[in-house]
């Protein structure tokens, strides 16, 4: 009679010695998290590119008959101080806040791949430079710096893309000089070595490619950081002024009415969350995938 | 009563995304008290699986199935992990391969073993400390006190080893089962650990021994088991077995192995493998003959090499040559220097004394530009291919980088499957990436690379230490054949003396940087001059081959 060994426990790591060909158990069931995330920011690219597919009106339509009209079936979210449709400015803001979000994270990891390469390939004493000077600009909390820097050349979109470009670069460019420092030192840029390749062909051919292979990762996760940055500095004043429906200005906008008009400050606050909590979450996801690839 | 493990029809699958897969199928095993039995078999038989089982550890996902499962008596079918604790240390402990990744990295061995004890409560709590350093000088560690009270990476890997085979017997179990206990360690601490064990078995100990290498397990198991495909295809006492193998896969096995009556045939035995069972036509084949060495012409010469890191000397004062199609073996324990010489030739480190020449033009001295010409001719092979392969790079693409750079497209896809052929290897695999291949063929894919340009001297790096015996064979008989064919010259790292012994013309014993030994393979191996090499040969396990045709 054959009888199953019920109570045998799962706690050995290494079941089979050998090689990949082997199995080795693993869960690997969709999870819900980074489905959800993908779907909302398909939604919000939606709103950034045909904003009036989901709010048809115009969110800077002033309506002084309804002013901090409660949520209902006319307004969905509300009407804010000016009569305006809060649904429909959140839905339009989402482009300005992204683009800020976006255009300075281009700008950071540009930036950031760059400088970190050259600190990363360059001789000790370049990369001694290049790197306290990363250390030095990380040292400064982000938005403290990108406030100077705004104080210096003045609120407004360009200056909080830029702003934050730099107030983030330091964390790409340390990111890519670890890994060329990485990639540098692998068997298989040693091995190339052994092929007679150039330097230029060396770092072209398999420094480069496989430096910049997790960026798009790091992107995206910083992206969210990058988000967030703009809303709180245009919450206070320093980004796109009113009466742009950019979700942090909006806050800032409503925080005055916060005991009349809820619906005025929640939404866009909401919006701000949900798109930061989407792009972590799907950045972790993606990591999470890419650092699996690269240990197999 | 007397039978300590008792096994009969023992199943394990795993449930994986590609279906079930069936590690262990109908093993039947059993273990006398005092008994010394080995299961040798090659990765992926189910050997370790086997031996798991037996403490509840088979792997995550395992379903376990057995007409008979019993631990001195006692059925331990559809225990729970509970019932198992009580098992593992008490009736059977485990020793593993690695024992760095085994031992808490936090913890000091003495706090290691100890645990065991208050686990099982051997003695009491004032004892534990005498009792630890008792065990610790049981398996001969020296200096028990001091060596208890530090961690594991302070101590070698042969000390490792013993701390953990302490650890296992701490609570006094009737059983020792051993997986790999010496597949990391250098021959001389293996020798040391075999006898180790042996001396246990004397003092009354079971033992059940996992290894790959039959070289190991024939010195010194009673019985002898070999597992291929989750199944036992023969078992006997260990004598009979390695004299005069019944079942044609354990004569492959047996003719595997690379000594010194191997030079000159193949290792490797070409298999039919038929549904169900497995054909071996056994021919002992003679490797092809080889172009003539040319003695007065090297390819390769060093001089008075020397490298330092700070104050630690790792090359000492090194000269040798490497005529022109000739095989060089180079052997030595970790860490005597030999990677670091193999990098210093190869022109990835720079000497700090002493010059390389390469084809009669300066090498080391050389700056890189001169020497980019001039690499080509020389290629490497390392010990862990995946490594040396730009992971975003398929086989075909990893081949092709190393063909000459003026090659027209056609004539470079051409070229690799030509290549691939050459060793051995299916074109179509030219498309797939090496984390599919397994190990045999990843190796095979680096030898096609570097041997596509046609170089004059090849450095291999320990090539096939990290490959089980058949399929060492199999890569060491390819590179017999390629050198036989393009009369390329090798310098051939190795710590396994069988190995060099097989392959190699003349060799060079390296230890603590200096090169204390050198000459024809068979006068150095034959009649030892210096103490070390001595040393080193009666470590070696030596293979019972009289009796067998």
């Amino acid at each position: 009679m054959t009888v199953t060994l019920a109570g045998v426990p799962a706690e050995s790591t290494t079941a089979l010695d050998g090689e990949s060909l082997h199995p080795v158990v693993r869960r690997r069931r969709p999870r819900p998290g980074p489905l959800v995330a993908g779907g909302f920011l398909l939604l919000l690219l939606v709103a950034v590119v045909r904003p009036s597919l989901l709010a048809p009106g115009d969110p800077l339509a002033a309506d002084p008959l309804t002013v901090l009209a409660p949520p209902g079936a006319a307004h969905w979210l509300g009407t804010d101080h000016l009569g305006r449709d809060v649904w429909t400015r959140v839905v339009h803001g989402a482009g300005h806040s992204l683009t800020i979000g976006v255009a300075a994270t281009a700008m950071a990891v540009t930036a950031g791949v760059l400088l970190g390469l050259l600190a990363g390939l360059a001789h000790r004493i370049a990369d001694e430079g290049l790197s306290r000077s990363f250390d030095a600009l990380s040292a400064f909390p982000m938005l403290l710096l990108a406030l100077l820097l705004i104080a210096v050349v003045g609120p407004g979109t360009t200056s909080l893309i830029v702003a934050i470009g730099i107030a983030t670069l330091p964390h790409h460019a340390r990111v890519v000089r670890a890994q060329t420092l990485l990639v540098r030192r692998a068997g298989y840029v040693e091995q190339a070595v052994t092929f007679g390749l150039s330097p230029t062909r060396l770092v072209a051919r398999h420094v480069l490619p496989n430096v910049l292979g997790p960026i798009p990762v790091l992107a995206v996760i910083g992206l969210g950081e990058a988000v967030l940055a703009a809303s709180g500095l245009s919450f206070l004043g320093m980004g796109p002024q009113p009466p742009s429906p950019e979700w942090g200005a909006m806050l800032s906008e409503g925080r005055n009415y916060l005991q009349v008009g809820w619906w005025i400050t929640i939404p866009p606050g909401v919006a701000i969350t949900l798109t930061v909590v989407a792009l972590t979450v799907l950045g972790r996801h993606w990591q999470a995938r890419f650092d699996g690839r690269q240990s197999r | 009563m007397s039978q300590l493990v008792a096994v009969k029809n023992l199943h394990v699958t795993f449930a994986t995304k590609g279906g079930e897969v069936r590690a262990v199928r109908g093993v039947d095993l059993t273990v006398e008290r005092g008994e010394f039995v080995a299961i040798v078999g090659e990765s992926g038989s189910g050997k370790s699986v086997t031996v798991r089982t037996l403490v509840g550890l088979p792997g995550p996902g395992a379903r376990v199935k057995a007409t008979r499962l019993e631990l001195a008596g006692q059925d331990v079918r559809g225990h729970r992990p509970r019932d198992w604790r009580r098992i593992r240390g008490r009736l059977a402990g485990l020793v593993l391969q690695d024992a760095l990744v085994s031992l808490d990295p936090l913890r000091t061995v003495g706090a290691e073993i100890a645990e065991v004890l208050a686990t099982h409560d051997i003695v009491n709590r004032w004892e534990r400390a005498g009792r630890t350093i008792h065990l610790l000088d049981q398996v001969h560690v020296p200096e028990p006190e001091r060596r208890s009270r530090q961690y594991p990476h302070q101590l070698s890997g042969g000390l490792r080893q013993r701390a953990l085979i302490a650890s296992a017997i701490a609570g006094e179990p009737a059983l020792l089962i051993a997986d790999e206990p010496t597949t990391a360690l250098d021959v001389t601490v293996q020798a040391q650990i075999l006898s180790l064990l042996a001396e246990r078995r004397a003092a009354g100990q079971s033992l059940l021994l996992v290894s790959h290498d039959l070289a190991v397990v024939g010195q010194i198991a009673d019985r002898i088991l070999v597992m291929r495909d989750g199944q036992v295809v023969e078992q006997g006492p260990a004598d009979r077995l390695l004299r005069a193998p019944n079942h044609p896969y354990t004569r492959q096995l047996l003719d595997a192995v690379p000594s010194a009556s191997s030079r000159g045939r193949r290792l490797s035995t070409p298999a039919r493998r038929g549904p169900g069972r497995t054909v071996v036509v056994r021919v002992q084949a003679t490797l092809p003959a080889r172009q003539p060495v040319r003695a007065g012409d090297p390819v390769l010469s060093v001089a008075g090499l020397t490298k330092r890191y700070g104050e630690h000397t790792v090359v000492r004062n090194v000269s040798f040559t490497i005529a022109r199609g000739e095989t060089l073996g180079l052997v030595g324990e970790s860490g005597s220097g030999k990677s670091t010489l193999a990098r210093i030739v190869a022109g990835l480190l720079p000497p700090d004394a002493g010059d390389v020449t390469f084809e009669r033009t300066p090498w080391s001295a050389a700056v890189e530009r001169r020497r980019r010409p001039l690499r080509r001719r020389l290629q490497v092979i390392s010990q862990d291919p995946m490594s040396s392969f730009d992971p975003r790079y398929t086989v075909g693409q990893l081949i092709a980088e190393n063909l000459d750079p003026g090659l027209t497209r056609a004539a470079r896809v051409d070229d690799v499957t030509a290549l691939l052929r050459r060793v051995g290897l299916e074109p179509h695999l030219r498309d797939r990436h090496p984390r599919s291949l397994s190990g045999g063929q990843r190796q095979r894919v680096a030898i096609a690379r570097a041997v596509a340009p046609r170089p004059t001297l090849i450095v291999c790096d320990e090539p096939v230490s990290a490959l089980d015996v058949s399929v060492q064979a199999q890569v060491l008989d390819l590179l017999a054949d390629l050198r036989a064919a393009d009369g390329t010259a090798l310098l051939f790292i190795s710590h396994d003396l069988g190995v060099v012994h097989h392959l190699a013309d003349r060799v060079l014993v390296m230890k603590d940087g200096e090169i204390v030994e050198d000459g024809p393979v068979g006068d150095v191996f034959t009649y030892p001059r210096h103490d070390y090499t001595r040393s080193l040969l009666d470590a070696l396990p030596d293979l019972v081959t009289d009796g067998r045709p």
